[in-house]
């Protein structure tokens, strides 16, 4: 029995298996095998995971919108229709980030401006999944629009690290981070615009992996910067990842951008790192790393070594301009993506308009939060005629120099190694009023969205009690080589420990959130039929 | 005011729309009068996450365009996102092109008054179409004084096609002929109806003056939105005198957009330059650039149908017309197709073009109707055309038989027969009416017989008269003759 497996059930104290799942260590590859093997209903694998919920969500508050009663539904049907529906991920829950459209099921980005809004179609990735008749738990909480490293922008909730429920999940995918940390979710979707997959995974202690750009469809993705926007998965362990993964990628023709990878994702089995090259950015190690994150990253780079890999020290040079090219490049998208929520179609509109313009000005004032605001304003500005090629022609040139910075460097090692992020999970509201703060969070994950390159972060250990990530850079549809590369080295780290849901949660209050946050849309519950079959 | 020492200079934006099964960027149906509302999808109402795919056939009928103005089709084209608030624009931004256009440096050459002008095309772009505002309540579908106003989304993101050309029309008549000539290129293209009511053709006029012979441009304003080639025409006849007395009464013109108002007759401000748009144009980061293979632009340049300006040549050389009748005849494709028809049929190339440009053309603008679709098909012409020829009818009486088939929707012979306007050429019947108009005029008659040969049209004339045009006058001649030289 595989050492996951039987650490799962052997944790429980129950006479059945069934109670015995502990859903803070349960992978996908297990839950999979156990579902096949019959030793559990689908059913009674998505309890595991509703029951969790019900006894940890109070603290965390990891999604916007539950979807009990589809899930329990759903996971039935699936039991019944086993035969017909036997499919490679079919009965398994999974939890949705909030900004990709589920048709039927209420979508809000963790935007006031969404609050109400009811999707006509549902994203091509996770149609893929569900078609695959995975169980969706619910929608997850995210930074409002995905603007943010913290989720703390969302307009509904803060979401808190199970590690440590003052400190934040990460973001912008914090709510799935946590979701997937706490147990809350089996495995779940997030999206990655400049480490809004990786950098929560990392201060979960989970794996996040951003695929190449294009490999996963963006179709139904609710754009914040289309040109780094990318899907991807948020799991317990490298194979976990790998299994999702090839239930995301694919041509798609509704996104010209999306392309097929050149070969199918592989799930990993290598324990040896021989002949590996992995390079290290001495830019990425000058960015302010705390001692804790270093300490845990080069001892990750000493297993590397002992798997037979050679770690090397290279240069980036063009890493210090990677960040204010990103902070121009992103709002500038977004400032034409977020255009549309204008009040005339769908979406939040204020009250009792006078005219076009008071329609136009009071629906996005008052919709929209204030980091969204900031962005909007920096993307425009940036596009001003007489400012365009000062700033938004040349953070083109500067991400042209990023990429080729990693060409250069990729014809020289095979991956690149970084700390996901300078620091661990930081408080609740630290931040939050500093915003240049907040945007260094992404530092050592930007340079892959501007180059569209796959990376992925997996727990290296922990420092301070919290977990650390390490982050893994490939060359473009690298994505077999990385999973591979990460794979062996999660089996040499052996991480193995789970949140504990110590502290107390920091409640939005004190710290110039606004106090007409909207409430959240609450549990509702859709048909089956309709959403998901 | 001095008009001769100022010479205008024309330059002009037309917006086609493409006759596309589906719209630029999504599969929904391009489609006239249906419900409002019913060809819509995700991503042309923008909803969140929806993602625009370009339409290859879109692509294909907008380099067609490009090809017959000359033009060069550039193999690496960018989208680039055009930001403005308006309700009909549901993204908030027009995907357009910017200064990586399908196709630039292209020329169009058209005739004014059987001169043939040429003028520079910059170049043709691909974007989309916003959509139709229907403002409720108040004056006539106009905004001010509406109560409300709907929105149509049917016609949001059809594929359109701006074309714009170098400052280098010379009057508000050539202006005219440009467009008209422009239009019939793309109808003949089959890339767009161009229906006019319809707006699917629409266009911008930049207009300046300068002292004749500058080279200088000068100032230009610019006259938004025409879909009348009248208007446009009277617009640019207004606005010219208005800058030249601007001018010479020492003052400026400012760059600014005209509003023509054809009851007035005038041109008004609607913005000024400081008030123009910030579209903050940048590329379209949801479109890779678009790779025209220029194999596949070599295909569609061998499949383009015949243009205008060849079909006039190969009517002169193969149809032996002269230049102006065959630039009449070959510059509208319906015409062209319709006189071939008629030559094809069996009658002489000379008298079916000057039965086309004459009867048939006067019918067409009478009823109003396109070549093609009169009340006389071009087997029915070509069968009157050689009852002509062989004498069965005259040619006086050959345009009353015309009238007659229009107005019973009949046969040529039928017709002949119904109103008894076939030819005399019974020499027993001719012969009483002869014998009649010599007795009847013993003046002429002495003085033919006196040398007066000349007279012989006189008496020609009066059989006919008596004939009621219906006499043979070779017969008739013969006849008369005979008569007098007894």
């Amino acid at each position: 029995m595989n050492s996951d497996r039987r650490r799962a059930i052997e944790r429980g104290t129950g006479d059945a298996p069934l109670r015995g799942l502990d859903p803070l260590r349960l992978t996908a590859r297990d839950a999979k095998r156990l579902l096949v093997d019959g030793e559990i209903s689908s059913a009674e694998l998505t309890k595991v995971y509703l029951d969790q919920i019900a006894a940890v969500e109070s603290k965390v508050r990891a999604y916007i919108l539950h979807t009990p009663d589809n899930a329990a539904k759903y996971s039935t049907k699936v039991d019944r229709e086993m035969q017909a529906m036997r499919g490679p991920l079919a009965g398994l829950p999974i939890a949705v980030k909030d900004n990709m459209v589920t048709e039927g099921v209420t979508t809000t980005c963790a935007s006031k401006m969404l609050h109400n809004y009811q999707p006509v179609y549902t994203a091509t990735a996770v149609r893929q999944v569900w078609e695959d008749h995975v169980v969706m738990l619910g929608k997850t909480n995210l930074d409002e629009f995905a603007m943010g490293s913290s989720t703390e922008n969302s307009a509904y909730q803060v979401t808190a690290n199970p590690w440590d429920l003052s400190t934040v999940p990460g973001g912008s995918s914090g709510g799935s981070a946590a979701a997937v940390a706490a147990g809350e979710a089996l495995w779940a979707l997030g999206s990655d615009t400049g480490g809004s997959i990786r950098q929560p995974a990392a201060l979960c202690g989970i794996v996040g992996m951003k695929p190449t750009y294009g490999a996963v469809s963006r179709y139904g993705l609710i754009a914040f910067a289309s040109s780094l926007d990318q899907i991807g998965p948020l799991t317990r362990s490298v194979y976990d990842c790998a299994l999702l993964l090839q239930h995301l990628v694919g041509h798609d023709p509704r996104d010209a951008t999306s392309v097929e990878l050149p070969e199918p994702v592989a799930l990993p089995t290598a324990e040896r790192l021989d002949g590996l090259r992995v390079g290290v950015p001495s830019e990425y190690l000058a960015v302010g790393i705390e001692p804790g994150v270093r300490a845990r990253f080069d001892e990750t780079l000493a297993r590397i070594e002992e798997l037979g890999g050679a770690c090397v020290e290279i240069s980036l040079p063009h890493t210090e301009y990677a960040l204010p090219a990103y902070y121009i490049i992103a709002p500038a998208e977004a400032s034409a993506n977020l255009a549309r929520f204008d009040g005339v179609r769908y979406g939040y509109r204020c009250a009792d308009p006078v005219d076009l313009l008071d329609l136009y000005e009071r629906t996005r004032g008052e919709g929209f939060g204030p980091e969204v605001k900031r962005r909007i304003m920096i993307g425009t500005y940036a596009l001003s005629a007489g400012y365009y090629d000062a700033y938004y022609g040349r953070a083109q040139k500067v991400r042209t120099l990023v990429r080729r910075d990693f060409d250069e460097a990729f014809a020289g090692v095979d991956l690149i190694a970084s700390p996901t992020t300078p620091t661990v999970a930081f408080k609740a509201g630290s931040r939050t009023s500093d915003p240049l703060a907040m945007y260094m969070s992404d530092i050592c994950t930007i340079p892959a969205n501007l180059a569209g390159l796959p990376a992925l972060s997996i727990p290296c250990g922990l420092s301070d009690g919290l977990p650390v990530g390490f982050q893994l850079i490939g060359p473009a549809f690298s994505e077999n080589r990385l999973l591979e590369a990460a794979h062996a080295l999660e089996g040499a780290i052996g991480f193995d420990t789970a949140p504990t849901f110590r502290g107390a949660r920091r409640e939005r209050d004190a710290n110039g959130w606004r106090a007409d946050w909207p409430a959240p849309p609450g549990p509702i519950t859709f048909s089956p039929e309709d959403a998901q079959s | 005011m001095n008009n001769g020492a100022w010479e205008p200079v024309i330059g002009l934006e037309m917006h086609v729309e493409l006759d596309t099964q589906t719209k630029m960027f999504c599969g929904c149906a391009v489609t006239k009068g249906d419900a409002p509302n019913v060809h819509t999808c995700p991503v042309c109402l923008a909803h969140p996450g929806a993602l625009p795919v370009v339409n290859r056939r879109a692509v294909e009928y907008a380099a067609r365009i490009a090809l017959a103005l000359d033009c060069t089709v550039q193999a690496r084209n960018i989208f680039h996102r055009k930001n403005y608030f308006y309700p009909d624009l549901p993204k908030a931004y027009q995907i357009s092109q910017y200064d990586e256009p399908l196709a630039t440096d292209g020329s169009f050459e058209y005739w004014v008054d059987g001169e043939l002008l040429r003028c520079r095309i910059n170049r043709v772009h691909m974007e989309e179409d916003a959509a139709k505002l229907i403002h409720a309540g108040g004056d006539a579908g106009r905004i001010a004084g509406s109560d409300s106003s709907m929105v149509d989304f049917n016609r949001g993101g059809t594929p359109l096609i701006e074309i714009v050309t170098e400052p280098d029309i010379p009057s508000p008549e050539a202006a005219r002929e440009f467009l008209q000539q422009l239009r019939n290129l793309v109808v003949e293209l089959g890339v767009s109806e161009c229906n006019m009511e319809e707006g699917q053709i629409r266009w911008d006029a930049n207009i300046s003056v300068r002292p004749q012979g500058s080279e200088e441009l000068g100032t230009r304003t610019e006259l938004k939105n025409m879909n009348s080639f009248r208007y446009l025409q009277q617009a640019l006849d207004a606005e010219i005198p208005r800058q030249i007395g601007v001018l010479e009464a020492g003052g400026t013109i400012d760059l600014e957009t005209l509003h023509f108002d054809p009851d007035t007759g005038t041109t008004t401000p609607l913005r000024s330059k400081e008030e123009a748009h910030d579209y903050r144009y940048f590329p379209e980061p949801d479109l890779v650039p678009l790779e025209i293979d220029p194999v596949w632009v070599e295909g569609l340049r061998a499949t383009q149908p015949e243009l205008p300006a060849a079909r006039v040549e190969r009517f002169i050389a193969d149809y032996g017309l002269s230049r102006a009748d065959a630039g009449v005849l070959g510059s509208s494709g319906a015409l062209a197709g319709f006189y071939e028809e008629v030559v094809a049929a069996g009658a002489g190339a000379k008298p079916a073009a000057n039965w086309t440009m004459g009867e048939y053309l006067a019918h067409l603008n009478a009823a109003g109707l396109e070549a093609g679709h009169g009340h006389v098909t071009a087997e029915r012409l070509a069968r009157l055309v050689k009852l002509v020829e062989d004498g069965t009818v005259s040619t006086s009486a050959a345009k009353e038989v015309f009238a007659r088939m229009i107005e019973d929707r009949a046969e040529p012979e039928a017709t002949i027969e119904k109103h008894g306007l076939g030819q005399i050429s019974d020499t027993a019947e001719l012969e009483a009416i002869v014998a009649e108009v010599v007795a009847a005029n013993p003046a002429q008659v002495e003085q033919y017989r006196g040398g007066k040969q000349q007279v012989i049209g006189f008496f020609v004339g009066q059989v006919m008269k008596a004939s009621g045009g219906r006499a043979n006058p070779q017969v008739v001649n013969d006849l008369l003759r005979r008569a007098l030289d007894a």
